[in-house]
């Protein structure tokens, strides 16, 4: 590469043992620099200026040029060294790239129709313009409510025996059983709920209870899971306090070890809602499409928010316009739902934690 | 107030093993009785099986007999849970509970057993706890702050507090002052000096000089090895283990030929 | 003691009958509390049985009908009709992880062993933003954003590269292709093997790594020498995890690859094969009868192939547990 040649070929001066045959600090920038400008003029010498293939050519020209420049003035355990630092910086950046045009093209696209009618009206009757997810928002809030009424009382009270009663055979296969649960994909939860309805009111059975049970399928395990570790790392010095106390087993979990770690559990379960807030595969099966209120989860199908959107993007009318309008501005009310859900959990999980013993 | 303490041919075990074998003692009230001997040789044991905390490990138990004025711990129909309200513990390490201000803590017992006190009981049942750990003067405008934010020596006191509390009849500490500073130390060995005219207390140390400074009597556990059992070697008054003591295992380890 | 009245009053402690060592009677407290707390783990077992129950029972129908029948009221016959998709499934996981994996691990190298210690954990929660991003969300954006985008790039691809056999065929006209899936799949498994990889990074023994960079080593070989080889099993094991949840993902590849059901190694051409989720998702809402049946079992399929994959992850960490005495 010519950069190498245009480059000043190197510090070789033996002033000091210590700092001999190093790349000056600067070198890093000038390579980067010079490598996006080589690749930019690239591109323009074949067919138009190109941003996205200047960075990307640029990127790869200067992960080649640093690695040879390195490799002639410090040697090649120097250079990998160099080039290993460079490429998990890169991986860094690559991933940083989906993130921020996700946020952009919903923040772009879903603000325009983020306005009163999108949160108060629903999509009865509604062609064309205008109409909201008023519906969805009511079934999301109903179907997430109902599985975490289900799905909270199991998972707690399934980490208090597996931290506090379970040694034996049984607890053994409940933590490899809720394992297998934390792997059940999504959409076979959807099904099973499907099926449990079919069972009990006959086939095409789609409501917002069939919705929250299977939701509740994906939510339990993660509740055990993270209110578990909790319970574990309360530490058994305070147990045995409260024991010696005259405390009998069951007053000691519910006052001493649960409030030590209900923070956490607090926001253990808020995560935990923020997973299945955004599932759209079982409830779509389970819950069904409508465009209309439904404020029974026992009958008739739900509509939830992940689903209107799908619903809004893969079945349009003519013209496409209003439709996708309304697919991002449900998407970007999710995004800000979730969002403000793992935020809160965060704030609570450092907020309340106990003061562990002073030091 | 404060039982006499008797065991009869007792064994403990955890699971298969046997860790200590064939204790025999009297443990009179109203006085200190310290338990010495090398690490792993049981004292810490013998210590827990005393208000059955022993078997909060699993697979934990006890053969023989354990009396506290002649009723036997470890009866049929014993439930636990009062044999621990009569006899208080001090544990290795201050812990205070993290949730609970120094108030609630010295309460703790009280409340965590579902007793219904009116406010002017509780606020002198804890000054007289607090009084009766000298802390009181060190905490009494601070009580809402949480039991964490003492030092280390002070939440010791805390919890000595939160035992006295409940009012029991005998007082266990298990190497109250292992973890805390001198000065600390001296504060509760002269705790312990006042809090034995009303309680019997048992206390097990690493440190002889401690044992020889605070307690009455003194009793010797040895082990013979890795694996076999720990065994009460001999108990006595504290001035004849430390001077004369009948068993040359005892005057060894005393004189600090070994452990 | 200083102060005389330290003797309790007696009347408050012989007021109950709680002195007495023995209890009056069996505490309800702690017998109903285990019970419960026992009574709901069983039902997690229950309701796991539960789920496989009911999905043979539904899935049967579509099992034990002739082809024949499958052919007139269903998909075509069972098998024929679940093998494309299980070859989409596992095609496209394991290109998610092909891009994934390097990238992920290159993350969690940089948060635990780069970046300075202070930006370690806000970065963290950069990476962990991406899980909060709904996968029908990543769909939208895959479908309307994404692959219009890239398509220049996939064209380009297959002209220039077309000798490369996956990268043959012809040239797919909107971008969603079995290419662009698999890269926002990618991206939707990331965090899981971030998160994981930096972990088990973390934990990694502070003295060996200091013992090789007193040895001189340099920060990628202090890696290698003792970062990596005492992370391995923890990275399978991460690894496995995000195949997972790649092979069950669904709204993603639903809404973005246009899929048949058909066996197709090529990945920039219009004609994909679909995966067993983003199948059922698809024709779900219009199915009845025995297409109802027959995509229940198609689930059942699915439901076997990741329970297969999350088995060989337990298994390995667990095999590393036996090991991490050496360490």
């Amino acid at each position: 590469m010519s950069t190498t040649a245009t480059a000043p070929k190197s510090s070789r001066h033996e002033a000091s043992s210590l700092t001999a045959g190093q790349l000056p600090s600067w070198s890093t920038w000038v390579a980067l620099v010079a490598s996006i400008v080589v690749a930019a003029l690239l591109t323009v010498a074949f067919g138009g200026f190109n941003l996205v293939g200047a960075l990307a050519l640029g990127a790869l020209l200067f992960l080649v040029v640093m690695h040879v420049w390195s490799m002639s003035v410090e040697g090649g355990r120097k250079a990998v060294d160099r080039l290993a630092k460079h490429l998990v910086v890169a991986a860094f950046v690559i991933a940083l790239i989906p993130l921020v045009w996700v946020i952009w093209s919903t923040l772009t696209q879903g603000l325009p129709r983020m306005d009163v009618t999108f949160f108060t009206n629903s999509m009865r009757s509604v062609v064309g313009q205008g109409g909201g997810l008023a519906h969805a928002l009511t079934g999301t809030l109903w179907v997430t409510g109902i599985a975490t009424l289900i799905s909270v009382p199991i998972g707690l009270l399934t980490a208090v025996y597996l931290s506090e009663y379970g040694h034996g055979r049984l607890a053994r296969g409940i933590t490899f059983f809720v394992d297998v649960m934390t792997g059940i994909p999504s959409i076979v939860a959807g099904l099973f709920a499907y099926s449990l309805m079919t069972m009990l009111r006959g086939p095409g059975t789609q409501n917002g209870l069939a919705g929250a049970i299977a939701l509740s399928v994906l939510m339990i395990p993660v509740v055990v899971r993270s209110t578990e570790e909790l319970l574990r790392i309360v530490p058994n010095e305070l147990r045995e306090a409260s024991y010696a106390l005259g405390v009998p087993k069951w007053a000691t979990i519910m006052k001493v070890v649960i409030p030590t770690a209900i923070s956490g559990i607090v926001s253990g379960v808020i995560l935990a809602i923020a997973r299945i807030i955004g599932e759209t595969a079982p409830l779509m099966i389970a819950a069904g499409f409508t465009a209309s209120q439904n404020m029974n989860p026992l009958n008739n199908a739900m509509m939830t928010m992940p689903v209107f959107v799908y619903d809004q993007y893969a079945h349009p009318g003519v013209p496409v316009a209003p439709y996708h309008e309304r697919a991002w501005a449900g998407a970007l009310t999710l995004i800000l739902l979730v969002m403000a859900l793992n935020l809160l959990g965060r704030l609570i999980a450092r907020r309340f934690a106990p003061k562990t013993a002073g030091r | 107030m404060s039982k006499r303490i008797e065991a009869k041919d007792l064994n403990i075990y955890y699971g298969k093993f046997r860790a200590v074998e064939g204790v025999n003692m009297v443990i009179e009230p109203r006085s200190v009785t310290a338990f010495i001997g090398p690490s792993g040789c049981g004292k810490s044991t013998v210590l827990r099986t005393m208000n059955r905390m022993h078997e909060v490990i699993n697979g934990a138990y006890v053969e023989g007999k354990l009396l506290l004025d002649g009723e036997d711990l470890y009866g049929p129909g014993v439930d636990p849970v009062n044999v621990r309200r009569q006899v208080g513990m001090v544990f290795q390490r201050p812990n205070p509970f993290p949730t609970m201000s120094i108030k609630e803590n010295v309460l703790a017992g009280v409340h965590l057993n579902n007793k219904r006190v009116n406010q002017a009981t509780q606020d002198e049942l804890c000054e007289k706890a607090l009084r009766g750990a000298n802390l009181w003067e060190e905490v009494k405008n601070r009580l809402d702050l949480p039991g964490s934010g003492l030092s280390g020596g002070q939440q010791q006191r805390l919890c000595i507090a939160r035992a006295i509390a409940m009012q029991p009849e005998v007082l266990l500490m298990d190497e109250p002052c292992s973890a805390l500073d001198p000065i600390s130390t001296l504060a509760i060995e002269d705790l312990i000096q006042e809090l034995k005219e009303n309680y019997t207390i048992v206390i097990v140390t690493h440190n002889m000089q401690q044992a020889a400074r605070v307690s009455d009597r003194t009793g010797f556990f040895n082990i013979a090895g890795t694996g076999a059992p720990g065994k009460l070697i001999e108990i006595g008054p504290t001035e004849k283990i430390f001077s004369k003591p009948d068993q040359q295992a005892t005057e060894d380890y005393i004189t600090g030929r070994f452990g | 003691m200083s102060h005389s009245s330290s003797s309790p009053s007696t009347t408050e402690r012989q007021e109950s009958s709680e002195n007495s060592l023995v209890p009056a009677k069996k505490r309800i407290g702690d017998s109903v509390f285990k019970g419960l707390s026992t009574g709901s783990g069983v039902l997690i077992l229950v309701v796991l049985a539960l789920v496989a129950l009911f999905l043979i029972m539904q899935a049967l129908p579509a099992l034990t009908t002739s082809p024949d029948l499958l052919m007139q009221q269903g998909y075509g016959p069972f098998w024929s009709w679940v093998i494309p998709i299980a070859f989409g499934t596992v095609y496209s996981s394991f290109l998610a992880l092909l891009f994934a994996v390097p990238v992920g691990m290159g993350i969690a190298l940089f948060i635990s062993h780069y970046a300075p210690r202070q930006l370690a954990q806000p970065l963290g929660y950069v990476i962990d933003l991406l899980a909060a991003v709904p996968s029908v969300v990543f769909g939208l954006w895959g479908a309307n954003a994404f692959a219009p985008s890239v398509n220049t790039a996939w064209i380009w691809l297959n002209r220039n590269m077309g000798w490369f056999p996956p990268f043959g065929g012809q040239a797919s006209g909107t971008g969603r292709t079995m290419l662009t899936a698999s890269l926002v799949l990618a991206v939707m498994i990331l965090p899981i093997i971030t998160s994981l990889c930096r972990e088990v990074f973390l934990q990694a023994p502070k003295l060996h790594e200091e013992a090789a960079l007193a040895l001189g080593a340099t920060r990628w070989e202090m890696i290698r020498m003792s970062v990596l080889p005492f992370a391995r099993a923890g990275i399978i094991s991460a690894v496995m995890l995000a195949l997972g949840r790649a092979l069950g993902e669904t709204m993603a590849v639903a809404m973005i690859l246009s899929g048949a059901n058909v066996i197709n190694w090529q990945v920039l051409t219009g004609t994909n094969s679909n995966t067993i989720a983003a199948t059922i998702a698809l024709n779900f809402p219009e199915a009845f009868g025995l297409r109802v049946n027959q995509l229940i079992a198609g689930g059942l399929v699915l439901f076997v192939i990741t329970l297969a994959v999350n088995m060989l992850a337990r298994w390995v960490v667990s095999r590393r547990a036996a090991f991490s005495g050496a360490n």
